[in-house]
């Protein structure tokens, strides 16, 4: 059976039979940062056009479908102009930060993606404060936004910049409310352990109401974060043109355009971690044979089809709903998501402490 | 509402006006000094003439008219008064705290015809660049480049 | 056009007694044209907003001036270019008034459809672009859908899809295409399927009603005293539909109602619009069948020459009241012309309404103010 965790383990074996262990660290990590620089390219070109696609179907249209076979090569292309563009810098800005911030940004994404586990035993760094470390990492995007907004001289990116600052540092809170009623749940920080804690079936269903509470106030909470539609504010088009990357062109915007794809896949496959199993196949109760077919889909087929989904859902909200203005958003945070998913919280203690949980 | 009324009316406020009922409404030709007064009392008045929704101006290469289309909200009567200004030195008093819609009209109508409105608040340039000169809905108005005679 | 407040704003972030002050266009999303604002922000809150106009200013009063009464007319269709088969009526009926031209009973039920037919147009396009002032994308393709088929309905009658320089005096200038009856019947099949899609995505959703409630409010006195028009003055409960009103064509004769609704925010505006497209649609359904038989078009002469006077001539376009004022002097021009554009008034009032707002209630008030530009400059 197709597995990535076999393919891992063989190129283990080869580098330790043939190096010393020193050098099998240097080869593993050039292999990691090769596979991530191309796993980040290749998430970048599947989620805008899948974005598009997505797009174009909800508003009942076609989307790409000129370059390549049914418009697949459009990302390329598109990917290709920006490339060629100028990267202009404004004359006023604050050239160092100014440069600096697309890329910060980038690495924010980039660190997150370690501890995630794309299939069985398919783990970069599997940390035992794997969801700690996520919650820790994912605030700093932040600083590379309000970095890109202060350093423009824009007003616009300005005003983009401090609502984007005011709100991710808001919606974090329930976010991390939500992540730690899983916590509370499995009992522990460690992403593989969380994963197999949802062995007999995901905290989604197990959790009861509170799981799905927290679910919900999840997906709200890491809309937000990621500054996507309905609470795309800090680059709302209509009142600041672009928000926070008004001023950067070329391949400085396309880092930040990727950074933020690249975040919606990261938020999901943490949501599909902690809710949804991660790689772990659709268990029910005891029906052994369904249970054993779905065994036969590889690991990584079940993680990617539930992050996928995830996306989906998040790319429906934004394609729906109007944008919420600035005072509203923050009260949605404030005043109703913080205080449910804190009752929540008690909630799932609760049920974790009396095992009511399946 | 009769016209008969509104011209009583009228006259008791501005003993100077002129009527004239040849066209669709009742025009009133009054003085520029009492234009004001008589707004106010218009405004204020039983027929209430709340509603100014049209002002301009026409250049009679003699003189300037500005023009005021009247109207209630209330009973759907209509008048238009009309004013005439000195070529040279068209003043009139602004009724922009009258009608407020009237601020804009009277910015458009100072830009492109040079009609000064005393007491308005904010008289400036709306529509032409601010370094513009001349008033081009003047009938003298010359501009070589942009405009072509037909 | 820089005055003092923009050239501060350009060069420095935050204006006199920590305020700041940006430019909203002339290129900006929201203003859908060449619209600039200068505005005034402490923080989020709206402090002060400054139009500036005249970016497609062309001056048409005074080129009309020098165009003959049968070419003037199609200037009108670039001022308000999303009515401008209104406004091409409300023109020949003022030269109609001043010649004493009787139209054929046919080109009025003909003049009256088209009007209908582009209203709705217009408030379909109003309805996507709003959406899209708030955020949402799916409505504006949605409302594009049926638009399609009314600028399909037109593009046959009228060889345009945008500047139709249909209405001439005397009539309109060809007859109506064959397909005209039986397409206009498809679209209102059509129209009344899909508006309630509508309301779906937009009307009941939370969000946007949230976005629109208790915003931009402006009273029914202030709304009269800013000689604001049509569905903004009826949004703040102001009957002011000059069909009912100053009825022209056969208005008079057709069963529809005055929407009012007396919210006096941007969601009573909002419901307006898109109440008054099914208004439209009855219109349309009255006539559709009882287009009588005759010519389209009265004998006029080659050259018209209205006599001394002074004309007006109000007419209702889907932004308000446009206004034609004619001064004739007896020749084969006129000699002066001023159109009252409902845009121009409406604008005026934005400082009053969206002033304490928040930026993204700025746009979406402006939104439901519903401006054309070129309308405003003219």
């Amino acid at each position: 059976m197709f597995s990535l965790e076999h393919i891992t383990n063989e190129v283990q074996n080869w580098l330790s039979s043939n190096f010393s262990s020193g050098w099998v660290l240097v080869w593993e990590c050039l292999i990691v940062i090769v596979l991530t620089t191309g796993l980040f390219a290749v998430l970048g070109l599947v989620l805008v056009l899948m974005e598009r696609k997505v797009a174009a179907q909800i508003q009942i249209r076609l989307g790409p479908n000129r370059v390549g076979p049914r418009g697949m090569l459009q990302t390329v292309a598109d990917t290709l102009k920006l490339v060629m563009k100028e990267g202009l810098t404004p004359d006023l800005a604050d050239k160092f930060l100014f440069n600096l911030a697309p890329f910060l940004v980038m690495m924010v994404a980039m660190l997150l993606l370690a501890p995630i586990a794309f299939a069985r035993g398919f783990q970069l760094w599997d940390i035992n404060i794997g969801v700690l470390y996520i919650s820790a990492v994912s605030s700093l995007s932040v600083i590379g936004i309000l970095m890109a907004g202060w350093a423009s001289n824009n007003k616009y990116s300005l005003l983009g910049a401090m609502r984007s600052g005011a709100q991710i540092v808001s919606y974090e809170l329930s976010a991390g409310m939500a992540v730690l009623s899983i916590v509370v749940l499995s009992g522990s920080l460690q992403i593989t352990e969380i994963i197999q804690s949802q062995q007999n079936g995901w905290w989604l269903f197990k959790g009861h109401i509170p799981a799905v509470i927290a679910f919900v106030v999840f997906i709200i909470a890491v809309t937000a974060e990621t500054n996507r539609a309905p609470f795309d504010l800090a680059e709302a088009e209509s009142e600041l043109t672009a928000g926070f990357h008004t001023e950067y062109s070329g391949m400085k915007f396309a880092l930040f355009f990727l950074a933020e794809y690249i975040n919606i896949f990261i938020v999901c496959a943490i949501g599909a971690t902690l809710f949804l199993g991660g790689w772990m196949p659709l268990h029910i109760g005891s029906w052994g044979g369904f249970n054993h077919l779905m065994d036969y889909i590889p690991s990584s087929i079940w993680f990617l089809g539930k992050t996928f989904l995830l996306i989906f859902l998040i790319m429906w909200f934004r394609w729906t709903f109007p944008r919420l203005r600035v005072d509203q958003l923050l009260a949605l945070e404030w005043k109703y998501l913080l205080p449910i998913s804190m009752l929540n919280l008690l909630l799932v203690t609760l049920i974790a402490i009396l095992g009511w949980h399946f | 509402m009769h016209n008969e009324a509104i011209k009583d009316f009228i006259t008791g406020v501005a003993t100077s006006a002129i009527f004239d009922e040849s066209g669709e409404w009742l025009t009133v030709q009054a003085e520029p000094a009492a234009w004001k007064a008589m707004a106010t009392a218009l405004r204020q008045s039983q027929f209430v003439f709340d509603y100014l929704f049209c002002l301009t101006c026409i250049d009679w290469k003699t003189h300037l008219t500005m023009v005021y289309h009247l109207s209630s909200t209330v009973y759907r009567h209509t008048i238009v008064i009309k004013a005439n200004l000195d070529r040279s030195h068209p003043v009139i008093d602004t009724v922009s705290d009258i009608w407020r819609t009237a601020d804009f009209h009277e910015r458009e109508v100072f830009e492109l015809f040079g009609v000064v409105f005393s007491g308005h608040p904010d008289l400036r340039k709306l529509i032409l660049p601010d370094d513009f000169e001349g008033f081009p809905l003047r009938k003298d108005f010359e501009d070589p480049i942009n405009m072509i005679k037909l | 056009m820089y005055t003092e407040t923009a050239i501060i704003s350009d060069n420095t972030l935050a204006g006199p007694e920590g305020e700041l002050v940006i430019n909203v266009g002339p290129q900006h999303p929201a203003t859908h044209g060449v619209l600039h604002l200068v505005i005034t922000l402490q923080g989020e809150t709206v402090k002060k907003i400054e139009p500036h106009l005249g970016y497609i200013h062309r001056s048409i009063e005074k080129m009309c001036e020098s165009l003959s009464y049968r070419q003037f007319i199609y200037v009108t269709s670039r001022m308000d270019y999303l009515s401008s088969h209104i406004n091409n009526l409300g023109c020949a009926i003022c030269v109609e008034k001043s010649m004493q031209i009787e139209v054929p009973q046919r080109a009025k039920v003909i003049r009256v459809l088209m009007s209908e037919l582009t209203r709705i147009a217009s408030h379909e396009l109003w309805l996507g672009a709003m959406a899209m002032d708030l955020g949402a994308f799916t409505p504006f393709f949605y409302a594009f859908r049926e638009r399609e088929m009314i600028n399909e309905i037109m593009e046959d009658s009228c060889g345009a899809r945008l500047t139709m320089n249909y209405m001439v005096p005397g009539g309109v200038m060809y007859d109506i295409h064959p397909q005209f009856r039986e397409k206009t019947k498809a679209f209102v099949k059509q129209f009344k399927q899909k508006v309630v899609e509508y309301d779906d995505l937009v009307t009941n959703n939370i969000i946007f009603q949230n976005r629109m409630k208790g915003v931009g409010i402006l009273s029914k006195e202030d709304a009269i005293s800013f000689g604001c028009t049509g569905p903004v003055a009826r949004g703040s409960g102001l009957s002011c539909d000059t069909r009912k009103i100053f009825p022209y064509e056969v208005y008079a004769d057709v069963d529809f109602d005055e929407v009012l609704e007396t919210g006096c925010d941007s969601f009573a505006r909002y419901m307006v619009r898109v109440r008054e497209m099914h208004q439209s649609i009855r219109i349309i359904e009255q006539l559709i069948d009882n287009i009588p038989e005759g010519d389209f078009q009265a004998k006029t002469k080659a050259v018209l020459k209205p006599p001394k006077g002074e004309f007006y001539q109000r007419v209702e376009t889907a932004r308000g009241e446009f206004g034609v004022y004619i001064v004739s002097e007896g020749g084969t021009t006129p000699y002066r012309i001023k159109f009252r554009s409902p845009g121009f008034s409406n604008l005026s009032a934005l400082d009053h309404m969206a002033r304490g707002s928040k930026i993204g209630d700025l746009m979406a008030t402006m939104g439901t103010l519903d401006l054309v530009i070129p309308d405003i400059d003219r």
